[in-house]
């Protein structure tokens, strides 16, 4: 069984590279991210789980990193905005399709389309398509916007 | 950030969690199983909560399984709301795992999770009220088992020490014919104004609900007036509404009032899509 | 607000049209919670950071508090992740200062919780009005009496403005020569309250354009016809006696005639669809006038780099609105170069970049813009004076474009940008001129305040005026509702960037709908906010919206820069109104409380119009 108590070493697989990060049982994965490694793609809008703001994907599915340890991500493979190298269908798709503004929310909306089409590699109906991104909030956009990216994407 | 430091304990079996569990309540450190992590977490957060140890059961295999068992469909707790919905084996319980929360949550938010959870609503425990359902639990004295319908009163009455490990559903449920029906104040996601799980065994009605009181329950008074189909529509939904087993539910979502008028409501919807076989 | 004998006439109207509203105060919601980060050198120099619209009120509150030379103070802003007119106020920078002082100037930061920036910074106005407009039988607005009580919170803060910025335009765009208007400043135990887009607009639209709504019923007279005969014109005075100008306003007719054909507006009655269900569309006239400081400044720099394009300084916060984007265009505009060519500084500092009031009241593009224009002017002055040197022709010969120099009688023979912008290198290595640095200052010009008995004065600098509609599909028996169309057309003057406006104006259109649908601040009976987290304080989600229609109406204001109009917060003004008149219409019901929820719909006894 593993055991972790007070401050301890592990290895993180971010974007493909490993990364060994000193956490504390209780640090939020979101944190370690951003405070530790730099990766400030994902972002803290809500620590709730509501807003979406710092959805990275975990093995292929979205997850908010917020609400998982970072001890719990040992052993999977973890994918942030910083790994898609700013040239992902989705990235393309955000960019010509106008789909932000403050921009804040846009990460967090890149990974869940990323996921998705790994999902589904051809467009899925669009009641899929809400339901995945309902996960997210936009405070700036009117949503037709982001949903015209998601087809976007799929072009 | 969680503003405390507690021990992770990620055991591979259930014996090591329920060790792990005593040895660190006899230490003191006041443990809890741990799976999504959805709601523990930001109850931390809050310092709403603050043990001194979580138990991540979620990797245990016992947990995780998903399978028709001869006359039952076996569901580990530790699968999580999308895994259920994926495995389309229940249609019922896929209708409610897919409106909890959303999406990105749901593939976090673990079955065992939503059962236990300390949030009223606790939406998946519907179809299993409804569905004659068993439940495994597994603590430092070993593991038992109970019909759903006997040990969830209100909330699961489990021991802290006990984690539940998995649900069995008898399968004639599974083909059953069904209704899932979630209201919420306006926004689709939220937590429900009410949500009404229907399940027919044969000709007869199921249903159970929550958001409605204070916890989620099935009424056999409640079933047994909508039932009555020499009545018409209206007066069972009316009836029905008038047998709550507590006041409905005030709260800043919704008043008791407004969610008996959405209850009558969607009750009828319900009936009329019964009568005329739209379900 | 007094012009005119409005009870006299009221008492003598053929229809009058009377009813109250209360509207909660609601939450800006930015993505980004409010965070500041301050330190301080041990030579007394103080380091601000902030997600913030106001950098140079930052600097000037930290100087007078503290008693600091503002010129030690700076202030840093990088991209900021959604404003909507809550990070204007200065609040949590004077605390993280406080904080840094108090351990020596080391480094603090301070970023508060979703729920205390729920419940703790300051939030959108609550406001309760008496709205009593009376009219003819052919529907000619005669006479008009408001009251509007700002719920302000426990503090002020810009408050009274904003009750200033309701009197002035209280009555909406319309022509109304008897007129009584008071405005009154609510101290309340709510959390205080500061600018929202479209500074308190929103709130006031929702209770005229609903008492319009009764009124054109009354008068049997189609919503949107109704509207057509009563919009300002020339002849019209505005409520604080602005006399009306095609180039001053706008055209609202163009609008509303616009919006007409855009929405597929059908008129006056709910249309059947099926059993219990009927569609109905609700519109509702928006105009906003600033209400600045009248001697808010604003300005520009401009450097060149060595490959000839230029570098755009200005105290403009990106907040998502695209303002610099637009500098940049008209930049490129007047310098005749491609906008790509134009870098733009997105990060203010307050050392480096020319002060600009504050990043709000959409007012980038006119007052920002007529600093870039000035700039881009000096830019051009000493390019055709190095020119004329360089070339050995007269001053008056010399053009600039496509990054080139050139007199227009030989405009073959041609000095590039590049070469020229640095000082020019003659062949036999004579030096000619010296670097091209353009600068541009700008300062509002012809406001005053109100005259305290009549209300009279003109506050800002432009107008923008629009119409708006909403289309929903109603259920009778469960009172929910879809919202199927929304539509829009502001007269934008001149729409230099279509899609970024079209995009910023569905933006508002989206957090108009989604505020009076189901948002809103409720305290419990301890006087305690019952819901601070996106959980239970909800905001539209993807899969809720309706289709977004956006045009534009062009009608240039020859005052500003390419004839621009503000256009950034205007799109959230009427969508309050417009949905409540479209559910009013669907339901039979006079709703004048927000948010237009279901159990509220319930609340609402039916009522024969």
């Amino acid at each position: 069984m593993t055991q972790y108590d007070g401050k301890v070493v592990i290895s993180l697989n971010v974007n493909g590279e490993v990364f060994e990060v000193a956490v504390r049982p209780a640090d939020i994965l979101l944190d370690v991210l951003r405070e530790q490694l730099g990766l400030t793609a994902a972002k803290p809008g809500c620590l709730n789980g509501d807003c979406g703001a710092c959805t990275i994907v975990v093995d292929g599915l979205p997850a908010k990193s917020c609400l998982m340890l970072a001890v719990e991500a040992e052993g999977h493979a973890i994918e942030t905005v910083e790994g898609l190298g700013g040239v992902a269908a989705a990235q393309r798709a955000f960019v010509d399709g106008n789909a932000f503004q403050c921009g804040y929310c846009t990460s967090g909306f890149l990974m869940v389309c990323h996921s998705l089409k790994a999902q589904y590699p051809t467009v899925p109906e669009e009641y899929i398509i809400e339901e995945w991104l309902q996960s997210n909030i936009c405070r700036c956009t009117s949503y037709n916007e982001i949903r015209k990216a998601v087809y976007m994407m799929y072009e | 950030m969680i503003p405390f430091n507690f021990t992770y304990c990620r055991p591979s079996t259930e014996k090591e969690a329920a060790d792990a569990f005593a040895a660190h309540e006899s230490e003191g450190k006041t443990p809890l199983y741990y799976a999504g992590g959805s709601e523990i977490i930001t109850m931390c957060r809050t310092r709403s909560i603050s043990p001194g140890c979580v138990i991540d059961i979620k990797n245990i295999p016992n947990l995780n399984l998903l399978s028709v068992d001869g006359n039952h469909l076996i569901i580990g707790t530790a699968n999580t709301l999308t895994k259920i919905c994926q495995s389309k084996l229940f249609p019922l319980l896929k209708l409610a795992c897919g409106r909890i929360a959303d999406h990105t949550n749901q593939c976090r938010i673990t079955l065992g999770g939503n059962i236990c959870g300390s949030i009223i609503y606790r939406e998946t425990v519907l179809p299993l009220l409804l569905s004659d359902a068993d439940i495994t639990l597994f603590g430092p004295n070993g593991g038992r088992s109970a019909s759903v319908e006997s040990i969830f009163r209100r909330r699961l009455a489990r021991n802290q020490n006990e984690m539940i490990t998995q649900v069995r559903i008898p399968i004639w449920a599974l083909d059953a014919r069904h209704a899932h029906i979630k209201k919420t104040a306006n926004e689709k996601i939220d937590y429900p104004l009410i949500s009404v799980a229907a399940l027919w065994k044969g000709e007869t009605l199921r249903v159970a609900f929550s958001g409605l009181c204070s916890y989620p329950f099935r009424s056999k008074e409640i079933e047994s007036v909508l039932n009555d189909r020499a009545k018409s529509i209206e007066e069972r939904a009316q009836r029905a509404s008038e047998l709550l087993p507590e006041q409905a539910y005030n709260d800043s979502v919704a008043s008791s009032e407004y969610r008996l008028f959405v209850l009558k409501n969607t009750l009828e919807k319900l009936l009329e899509g019964w009568e005329n076989d739209s379900i | 607000m007094k012009k005119g004998d409005s009870a006299k006439i009221l008492k003598s109207c053929d229809v009058v049209a009377e009813h109250s509203y209360h509207l909660p105060p609601l939450g800006h919601m930015a993505m980004e919670v409010r965070t500041a980060h301050a330190e301080i050198s041990s030579d007394g120099g103080v380091f601000i950071t902030s997600s913030s619209q106001s950098p140079y009120s930052i600097r000037k509150q930290i100087s007078e508090a503290f008693l600091i030379p503002s010129g030690q103070i700076e202030v840093f802003v990088p991209f900021v992740g959604g404003a909507f007119g809550g990070k204007a106020p200065v609040m949590l920078e004077i605390l993280a200062f406080l904080a840094s002082r108090s351990v020596g100037g080391k480094p603090v930061r301070l970023t508060i919780s979703r729920e205390q920036d729920i419940a703790t910074p300051p939030c959108h106005i609550g406001l309760e009005a008496d709205i009593k407009i009376g009219a003819t039988k052919d529907g000619k607005i005669q006479a008009a009496e408001l009251i509007y009580r700002v719920d302000c919170g426990a503090y002020t803060d810009i408050a009274p403005y904003m009750a200033k910025a309701v009197a002035t335009d209280c009555t909406g765009p319309y022509h109304i020569e008897n007129l009584t208007c008071d405005v009154v400043c609510v101290y309340t135990n709510h959390t205080y309250a500061t600018s929202f887009r479209s500074f308190a607009h929103d709130s006031y639209t929702f209770c005229i354009e609903r008492t319009l709504d009764m009124l054109s019923e009354k008068c049997e007279i189609d919503q949107l016809e109704f509207r057509l005969r009563n919009i300002i014109r020339h002849g019209s005075q505005t409520p604080s006696r602005v006399a009306y100008t095609k180039s001053g306003m706008g055209d609202l007719s163009k609008c509303l005639n616009s919006v007409k054909s855009l929405s597929g507006w059908c008129g006056l009655n709910p249309t059947n669809i099926k059993k219990d269900t009927v569609r109905a569309k609700g519109v509702a006239c928006i105009w906003k006038t600033e209400n600045p400081p009248t001697d808010a400044i604003s300005g520009a720099l401009i450097t060149f780099n060595p490959d000839g394009s230029l570098n755009l300084h200005t105290g403009v916060v990106e907040i998502g609105s695209n303002g610099a984007t637009m500098l940049a265009q008209m930049l490129a505009e007047k310098l005749k170069i491609d906008a790509d060519q134009v870098h733009i500084v997105s990060e203010v500092n307050t050392r480096t970049a020319p002060e600009h009031w504050k990043t709000v009241a959409s007012l980038s593009e006119y007052m920002a813009g007529h600093a870039v224009m000035r700039a881009a002017d000096d830019i051009v002055n000493q390019l055709r004076n190095i020119g004329a040197m360089a070339l050995n022709r007269p001053n008056d010969e010399i053009e600039i474009s496509h990054g080139r120099v050139f007199s227009n009688k030989n405009p073959e023979r041609f000095i590039t940008l590049k070469d020229l912008a640095q000082g020019y290198k003659s062949l036999s290595g004579e030096s000619i001129g010296e670097p091209v640095l353009g600068r541009g200052g700008f300062m509002l010009k012809g406001l005053c305040l109100l005259n305290p008995e009549t209300g009279e004065g003109k506050t800002g600098p432009q107008w923008t005026l629009g119409a708006q509609v909403v289309e929903v599909e109603a259920d009778l028996k469960t009172l929910t509702y879809r919202i199927i169309n929304a539509s829009t057309v502001i007269d934008v003057g001149n729409a230099i960037n279509p899609e970024s406006i079209r995009a910023q104006i569905a933006g508002g259109m989206a957090m108009g709908i989604s505020l009076s649908s189901r948002e809103g601040f409720f305290y419990n009976e301890n006087g305690v906010l019952s819901h601070p987290n996106f959980r239970s304080y909800k905001v539209m989600h993807i899969g809720q919206e309706p289709n977004y229609k956006v045009a534009f109406a062009e009608t240039p204001d020859c005052t500003s820069p390419y004839g621009v109009r503000s256009f950034s917060e205007h799109g959230v003004i009427g969508m309050p109104a417009a949905l409540g008149n479209a559910l009013s219409l669907a339901f039979g019901k006079q709703l004048d409380t927000l948010p237009l929820t279901p159990e509220n719909i319930w609340r609402t006894p039916t009522e024969d119009f």
